[in-house]
């Protein structure tokens, strides 16, 4: 591995200064991190991590809003007694994702901060609505997704938190690439406070909500409202795991399959 | 003392003690003072042209200590890596053999192609240095696919080898098939591709050298299937130094499936270098290393055509294949696609009339060379599926075709038209038993139950045979082997009775130290705990070819159970003078010599003694100690078989495919530990699997990267996607093989594929789908079923 500087602050003022400094950058779980570093294809000069700040890995609730410390491990969340009572369909999709090493090390901040295109999370953070807290501001989930690995995020600005408001009923349904097992498509469908609000994964150009199926769904919350919907392909990637046409399909399959999980 | 456990038990793997209690012995365990770290700097394209390498930069990078090039190689008057078979086209020419150098000379070859050796004293200088040399590539057009590199005006990888074209080869009577066709009621065709796989073994491939300039000798360690052979090729062919000089050992290795067969550039690389800078030096291979520089294998293109009579009866059989062979011949590359493959293409049916012609391909791509199965899972996956694809134009169901076609009990020793001749088999029989075991007459509810839940299921046939136990060494001379394919084994008899066994086979997973330890028990009367077997260091073992092609137990084991014989003759002289009886009259029985028809006995333990102390001894007619080696070389191959059933349900809304239920009947000859039987075939069946569900090596065609070029985009199979598995075994002993043993390592692999997708098609044969390419990706089934001719509402 190419040597580079190792920082762990214990304030967040600490974290935020540290990382002006030049090529430097956040360290959570590092399950994205560390491999890109290993295979040579980032040099950072400098890591600060993230994980001697205080209160970055707390589950809690207040006012309808289930709020997730940024170093809240994947399987924190898909074990955590208040998640699962209050939005089941958020622990369900953090317990799937990757294998049981990557859920005890990897972070919703990271997962957020880097928006790889097939990423579970960035699917229910969009869907539910949910709000992205920063060291300096907070972030509507519909400003902070800007396509392939690319966010609202400062160079030096640390996600802190994300605020999920409680929605009426929520699901996620993905098919996974067989040799990856990231989503081939994954798709959250949740009835929230704000209507229905549909976002999907895996469809090549980094998450994004899906306008005719929260339509379809607005007017009838049933699988049979977007089973016989055929996106277009032409918004989607083609890969040697699946051609374009075959995505498209896939997302009406698991939108149907989510909204059955949501009402069953 | 402990106890006796010899053909039929059970007993537990003696290697796992270490390798579960993470006490295994790897090549990248392995540390030496000074010690140095190698990088292989690969070419990033498919062909270019070398105009020249700078290394001034890396060399002077902290902690370099050398930049090996080609060059470097062309100076000092290395050999180029040498291909094992020889093999000969239809019109009489050899086969087209351009050099393989270790590293590329004028022109790179494939992505991966080695292109210089940077070493260094720490993993992360080499790493550093090597991003320092500057190569000047000219890239040149690139094909990867055989259809594409003999197709007029395809880029030329060497101009010795117009048309890309390696080897037009042929077996078989080819007018015979000819007049068969003629008469046929019936013709079935089938086009298909067999995928190019990427073994993936767990351990990663590894090397450590060392010179010792006051004796002259190297060392290499490893990860090896045949550590005599790559001392052998290496010190002989590739850098000529004396064979005694070069001590080769390939300790704990983890996994081989053909992939740690061959020599490789790396290996005689390494330990040239390791004289040239002074110092030990060791090379790990990355996981994405392996995939653009391990062999890989399969990659047909086959059209064939099965001639039949108005009952079904097959009349002929014909094979036009084109098998890619990469940028280079490897080891054993040229005689996959062609001896390993022809041979099996009567599979287990009295087809009189065979013709295969295999077009053997270069093409800018990692070489191609064995995996497990080695060109037979590609014959029986061609076999297998084009008698279920007559079965179905005829109207005829396809375990009914087979039986008509299928070769009796009776009927053993059997003669092919394609050179081999089955010693001894059942396929009826395993047949019978499979269906009994797959409760085939429970699949039509079981079908329907998927079907209300809006699945398709499908029910898969395989009944095959395979030629492995490699091989009778005059009959591989005549198609083409340069060495031979006996093996070899001493049993050492210590003072005490304890015993180590020397064998020249290679344990990376099979449980040889068991297996062996096994049959000395038995054949020497002497507790399993006491046979300690060695392997896999060209300094303590005598010879060997090593262990490929289901070979260790069929060809080692029985040179043990030869060598285990002559101890039994010497003991019966040492027992004869002490007793003071004919040698004729002493009998030996579970670890007992004695005076037939007497009460007067010697232990084995008694005996050892004796001869190496040898005070009361015959010394004017025979020597002391008690050590016996032998050479066995099989007189045929062995042919195991067997049936396998594959049921699958297929989502059509996705195009996933499930495997419900797996069963596998084989006949494998004599079983010596059925737990290790067990557990070759339920590995070589997951490989199968593989290769059937997900696997596949997938090149850019315009660029000539290897696309499913890491773990994140090549598919190994996992557990969580593996059935439950039926398998057990019908036994016809080996007619041939002193134990009756026909080796069980390839089986799965070799069988499942077929298996597997005929289930796939049989999932879709209602909508008109006739065949599937393998792999049977989500996409793939998805696709075939938008595809589909018949109408879904006909579900
Ligand atoms: C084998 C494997 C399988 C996987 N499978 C899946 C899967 O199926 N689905 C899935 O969604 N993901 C999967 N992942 C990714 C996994 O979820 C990662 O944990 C996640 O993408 C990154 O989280 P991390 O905490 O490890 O971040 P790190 O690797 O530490 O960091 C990732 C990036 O985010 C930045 N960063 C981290 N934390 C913050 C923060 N608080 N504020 C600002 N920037 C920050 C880092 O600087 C870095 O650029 C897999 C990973 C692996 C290794």
């Amino acid at each position: 591995m190419i040597a580079f500087d190792y920082h762990k602050p214990s304030r967040l003022a600490e974290a935020v200064a540290l990382l002006a400094g030049a090529e430097t950058r956040p360290l959570a779980g590092g399950m994205t991190l560390l491999p890109t570093i290993k295979n040579r294809l980032a040099s950072p000069a400098a890591l600060v991590d993230l994980s001697g700040l205080p209160g970055m890995t707390v589950i809690q609730e207040g006012a309808g809003v289930v709020t997730l410390g940024a170093l809240a491990r994947h399987a924190d969340v898909a074990g955590s007694a208040l998640v699962q009572a209050r939005l089941p369909a958020l622990a369900r999709l953090a317990g799937s994702i990757g294998d049981p090493a990557v859920r005890h090390r990897g972070t919703i901040g990271g997962s957020l901060a880097n928006n790889d295109p097939a990423a579970d999370y960035p699917a229910a953070v969009l869907a539910l609505g949910a709000v992205i807290v920063t060291d300096r501001r907070e972030i509507a989930a519909d400003d902070f997704f800007r396509g392939l690995f690319e966010t609202a995020l400062g160079p030096d600005e640390i996600v802190t938190a994300v605020r999920f408001p409680l929605p009426r009923r929520a699901a996620y349904a993905k098919l996974r690439s067989p040799a990856s097992r990231y989503p081939l498509i994954g798709v959250f469908v949740a009835e929230t406070a704000a209507g229905v609000r549909v976002a999907m994964t895996g469809a090549g150009h980094g998450v994004l909500r899906v306008a005719e199926f929260e339509q379809a769904l607005a007017k009838s919350f049933a699988p049979e409202a977007v089973s016989g919907l055929r996106l277009s392909a032409a918004g989607f990637a083609s890969d040697i795991h699946a051609e374009a046409a075959y995505r498209a399909h896939l997302a009406s399959v698991m939108a149907a399959r989510a909204v059955a999980e949501a009402l069953a | 003392m402990g106890a006796i456990n010899g053909v039929g038990a059970a007993p537990l793997r003696k290697e796992d003690l270490r390798f579960l209690t993470g006490r295994g012995n790897y090549v990248a365990d392995i540390k030496r003072p000074n010690m140095a770290f190698g990088v292989f700097l690969r070419s990033p394209h498919a062909h270019a042209r070398l105009n020249g390498i700078d290394a001034k930069a890396a060399l002077a990078a902290p902690g370099a200590l050398a930049v090996l090039t080609g060059e470097d190689v062309a100076a000092d008057g290395l050999g180029s890596l040498p291909c094992g078979w020889g093999i000969v086209g239809k019109d009489g020419q050899p086969m087209k053999e351009p050099p393989f150098p270790l590293m590329a000379q004028g022109k790179v070859r494939f992505v991966g192609d080695i292109v210089a050796f940077v070493i260094a004293d720490t993993l992360d200088e080499a790493r550093a240095a090597a991003e320092l040399v500057e190569v000047d590539y000219e890239p040149l057009p690139a094909v990867v696919g055989v259809l594409d590199a003999i197709a007029p005006g395809a880029p030329q990888l060497f101009d010795e080898a117009p048309g890309n074209l390696c080897c037009d080869w042929a077996l078989g009577d080819e007018a015979a098939t000819e007049a068969a066709f003629a008469k046929a009621a019936h013709v079935a065709k089938l086009s298909l591709t067999n995928n190019r796989l990427i073994g993936n073994p767990m351990e990663p491939r590894a090397a450590l050298a060392e010179y010792n300039p006051g004796t002259g000798h190297y060392t290499l360690h490893s990860t090896s299937q045949f550590p005599h052979v790559v001392r052998w090729l290496m010190s002989a062919l590739v850098l000529k130094i004396p064979e005694q000089k070069v001590r080769v050992v390939a300790p704990d290795v983890g996994g081989g499936f053909g992939v740690k067969q061959f020599l490789y550039g790396e290996e005689a690389i390494i330990t040239w270098a390791a004289r040239k800078v002074g110092v030990p030096v060791k090379w790990v291979a990355e996981r994405q290393e392996g995939f653009v520089s391990d062999r890989h294998g399969r990659d047909h293109v086959t059209e064939a055509e099965l001639a039949l009579d108005e009952t079904g009866k097959f009349l002929g059989f014909r094979v036009h294949t084109l098998a890619n062979m990469g940028g280079y011949l490897s080891t054993f590359g040229p005689n996959i696609p062609t001896n390993l493959y022809a041979p099996l293409l009567s599979g287990v049916y009295t087809t009189p009339a065979i013709y295969c012609n295999v077009k053997v391909v270069f093409t800018n791509t990692v070489p191609v060379d064995a995996y497990r199965g080695a060109g037979r899972p590609e014959a029986t996956f061609l076999v297998e599926r084009i008698v279920d694809v007559a079965a179905a134009e005829m109207g005829i169901d396809c375990v009914e075709l087979r039986r008509r076609n299928m070769i009796p009990a009776s009927a053993f020793p059997y003669q092919t038209p394609v050179l081999v001749e089955y010693d001894s088999g059942d396929p009826v029989a395993c047949l019978d038993k499979a269906q009994e075991n797959a409760d085939v007459a429970g699949f039509a509810a079981r079908k329907a139950a998927s079907a209300a839940n809006g699945k398709l299921r499908g029910l898969g046939y395989s009944t095959y045979v395979e030629a492995c136990g490699l091989a009778p060494s005059r009959m591989a001379g005549r198609l083409g082997a340069r060495g031979g394919l006996y093996e070899s084994a001493t049993v050492r008899v210590h003072p005490t009775g304890q015993i180590t066994v020397l064998i020249g086979t290679h344990n990376h997973g099979q449980g040889h130290e068991t297996t062996f330890a096994q049959i000395v028990s038995e054949r020497l009367g002497v507790p399993f705990d006491s046979v300690d077997v060695v392997y896999g260091d060209t300094d303590r073992v005598q010879f060997g070819m090593g262990t490929y092609g289901s070979r260790s137990l069929v060809v080692g084991g029985s040179a043990l159970n030869k060598a285990s014989d002559k101890v039994i003759v010497k003991g019966k002289k040492i027992a004869a003078h002490l007793l003071e009886a004919g040698e004729r009259d002493i009998e030996f029985e579970a670890g007992v010599f004695s005076v037939a028809g007497t009460d007067r006995r010697k232990t084995f333990a008694e005996i050892a003694g004796a001869a190496y102390v040898p005070h009361d001894y015959p010394l004017e007619v025979l020597e002391p100690g008690l050590e016996e080696q032998a050479y066995y070389d099989p007189v045929n191959f062995t042919y195991p078989g067997g049936a396998h059933i594959c049921e699958v349900e297929i989502d059509p809304d996705t195009g996933v495919v499930k495997i419900e239920r797996y069963t596998g009947v084989d006949d494998v000859g004599t079983v010596i530990n059925p737990m290790i039987v067990e557990g070759q075939l339920h590995g070589g069946v997951v490989q199968g699997i593989g290769q059937a569900l997900c696997e596949a090596a997938v090149y850019d065609v315009e660029t000539g990267q290897l696309v499913s070029g890491s773990l994140m985009d090549y598919c190994m199979p996992r557990a969580d996607t593996s059935p439950r598995m039926d398998v057990s075994t019908h036994s016809t002993p080996c007619a041939h093989t002193p134990l009756g043993v026909k080796g069980c390592g390839e089986v799965g692999t070799i069988g499942s594929p077929a298996a597997v997708m005929n289930a796939v098609v049989d999932a879709l044969a209602h909508l008109g789908v006739t065949h599937v390419d393998m792999p049977a990706t989500p996409n793939r089934i998805w696709r075939v079923i938008q595809n589909a001719t018949l109408p879904r509402a006909a579900e």
